[in-house]
């Protein structure tokens, strides 16, 4: 039994289809990308598996139960946890409260203390600016904070809407080197990325979005030979 | 001289009163975005309340506040929740729900009515109160009595506010869903149960502040009218969710409305009050404590 399976989702804004029929899965302790262009409903998908948007026709499972009438703060606390796009901190709460913000539910309130520490151990960066309000942050910095929060949720699985968007070339190495880090320490991980090439080159398998449908899946290092994925996403 | 002084004391004191009742609108306000035009019949029913409670029993107006802060915070939260929640889960797009205004507006007709049906026009006063007409005299100065506790509970109330908000689990995911609703929805936080609580607390608030009125002030059913257009000003003064703002703009109000009739007659104050509230519009939107940024 996958993780996380999507089957055959249809998701809706208003009157204007956005994702058609898409069925993915993830397996527990996987690191799997998402790829696409703008508009390809990569972002759609996270809302729809965050619970923040409900798929009109089709299933999310988690764990095996179905998941897509749950309310997002529900599906948090089952241990499905966004890092949502553009990075969304509190702007004028303190690092430190943004992280605890993130523990919010039941299950990993319990454990703040210790996940703060693995928190500031996974960037030390960030225990130097705990009262710091976020909005003074710098992008990269901005950056460690949400993924921090998210971690601080304690996820099953941490899904990250466009990590590296915005951030310096620099930055985003050290971001992805953020993300293995935490993929080897057991946390499933689904990623979606503009980035293709820093992105599946350190995932397990990846699938393809084109116009709200999967154009393509398999493992990453075949994704990235493949010679459509070259031209189209590459620049090859 | 002395009687400017004792004028300036004086609105001071009333005015911290006005901001502990904008006070419950800048917390409202803060987390929901959207104004809540019912406020001063909240207000209105926190001093029934109150009134009747002091009358009923015999006991302190103060130790009113053991019943009327339960009493209205569960008002307030079973009021957003039937009432105002299912617009939010209706219109899940729109930021500011204008729709809400209109509900609220509803809301306050139906409530001042409503008393107005039950206890009747009559204005209702406590007569055999503790603190009623006490005086305090410094040198020549005479200090309202009732006024100066009102003044500390509005700084205590502000105060247990404040903590609550900074300190607490609950009161952090408050915060995070004023600053961005969706975001605190992926933390885990049921952003609708954090609204009722947002609208419990402002209702409390405004029943607190109807107990620090009723030693002093008739009850009567559009009692609350007088003081929703003031809140609203001190709360645009103040800076929209900002607590230090409210009572600072509370106590400019009063200054100006106890201080001004030495020079003019005490209607002209009311204009001075709308000018500087037209001139804050203008010149600085956001207030005096508020942020600039979106929260």
């Amino acid at each position: 039994m996958a993780l996380l399976e999507i089957d055959q989702i249809d998701v809706f804004y208003g009157d204007v289809q956005v994702v058609f029929g898409l069925s993915l899965h993830v397996e527990e302790g996987e690191v799997v990308s998402i790829i696409g262009g703008n508009g390809a409903g990569k972002s759609t998908l996270l809302r729809t598996i965050s619970g923040l948007i409900q798929p009109r026709r089709g299933e999310i499972r988690f764990e095996g139960n179905p998941i897509q009438r749950l309310p997002p703060e529900e599906i948090v606390a089952r241990g499905i946890v966004q890092v949502p796009e553009g990075r969304r901190l509190f702007s004028l709460m303190s690092v430190e409260d943004n992280l605890i913000v993130g523990a919010y539910n039941r299950r990993a309130d319990e454990k703040k203390q210790q996940t703060i520490e693995e928190v500031y151990a996974l960037f030390p960066r960030l225990r130097e600016r705990t009262a710091q309000l976020a909005m003074t942050l710098s992008g990269g910095e901005q950056q460690m904070v949400a993924i921090g929060r998210g971690l601080m949720a304690l996820p099953k699985i941490l899904m990250l809407d466009e990590p590296s968007l915005g951030l310096a070339p620099l930055l985003i190495r050290d971001i992805f080197d953020t993300v293995r880090k935490i993929a080897d320490q057991g946390t499933t991980v689904l990623m979606v990325e503009q980035d293709v090439r820093h992105s599946l080159s350190l995932s397990d398998r990846g699938y393809v979005l084109e116009h709200g449908r999967t154009a393509m899946e398999g493992p990453a290092q075949q994704l990235l030979d493949n010679p459509h994925i070259k031209t189209a996403y590459l620049g090859l | 001289m002395l009687f400017i002084i004792e004028d300036t004391i004086n609105g001071i004191l009333m005015g911290s009163i006005y901001g502990l009742a904008a006070l419950g609108l800048t917390v409202i306000f803060g987390v929901l975005k959207v104004i809540n035009f019912a406020h001063g019949s909240l207000l209105m029913v926190g001093m029934y309340v109150a009134y009747w409670a002091v009358l009923l029993t015999g006991m302190h107006p103060y130790l009113s506040l053991v019943v009327v802060v339960p009493v209205m915070f569960v008002f307030g939260y079973l009021l957003q929740d039937i009432l105002i929640k299912p617009i939010f889960k209706s219109e899940k797009e729109v930021r500011e729900p204008i729709t809400v205004i209109i509900v609220t507006t509803g809301v306050w007709y139906i409530l001042d009515n409503l008393a107005l049906l039950i206890f009747g026009p009559q204005y209702r006063n406590i007569q055999d109160n503790p603190l009623r007409g006490k005086m305090l005299e410094i040198g020549d100065m005479m200090v309202s009595v009732p006024k100066l506790w009102g003044f500390f509970t509005a700084l205590a109330t502000a105060l247990v506010i404040y903590l609550f908000l900074r300190k607490t689990r609950m009161g952090r995911a408050v915060r995070a869903t004023s600053l961005d609703r969706d975001a605190a929805s992926l933390q885990g936080i049921n952003q609708y149960r954090i609204y009722n609580i947002a609208f419990g607390m402002g209702t409390a608030v405004a029943g607190v502040a109807g107990v620090t009125l009723v030693p002093f002030y008739n009850v009567f059913p559009t009692v609350g009218v007088l003081f929703d257009i003031k809140c609203f000003i001190i709360v645009v003064l103040g800076g929209l969710g900002s607590i230090g703002g409210a009572l600072l703009g509370g106590m400019i109000i009063g200054v100006i409305e106890s201080v001004g009739p030495q020079f003019m007659t005490a209607t002209w104050t009311e204009a001075i009050v709308y000018a500087l509230f037209l001139a804050f519009l203008f010149l600085k939107p956001s207030g005096l404590f508020g942020v600039k940024y979106d929260w």
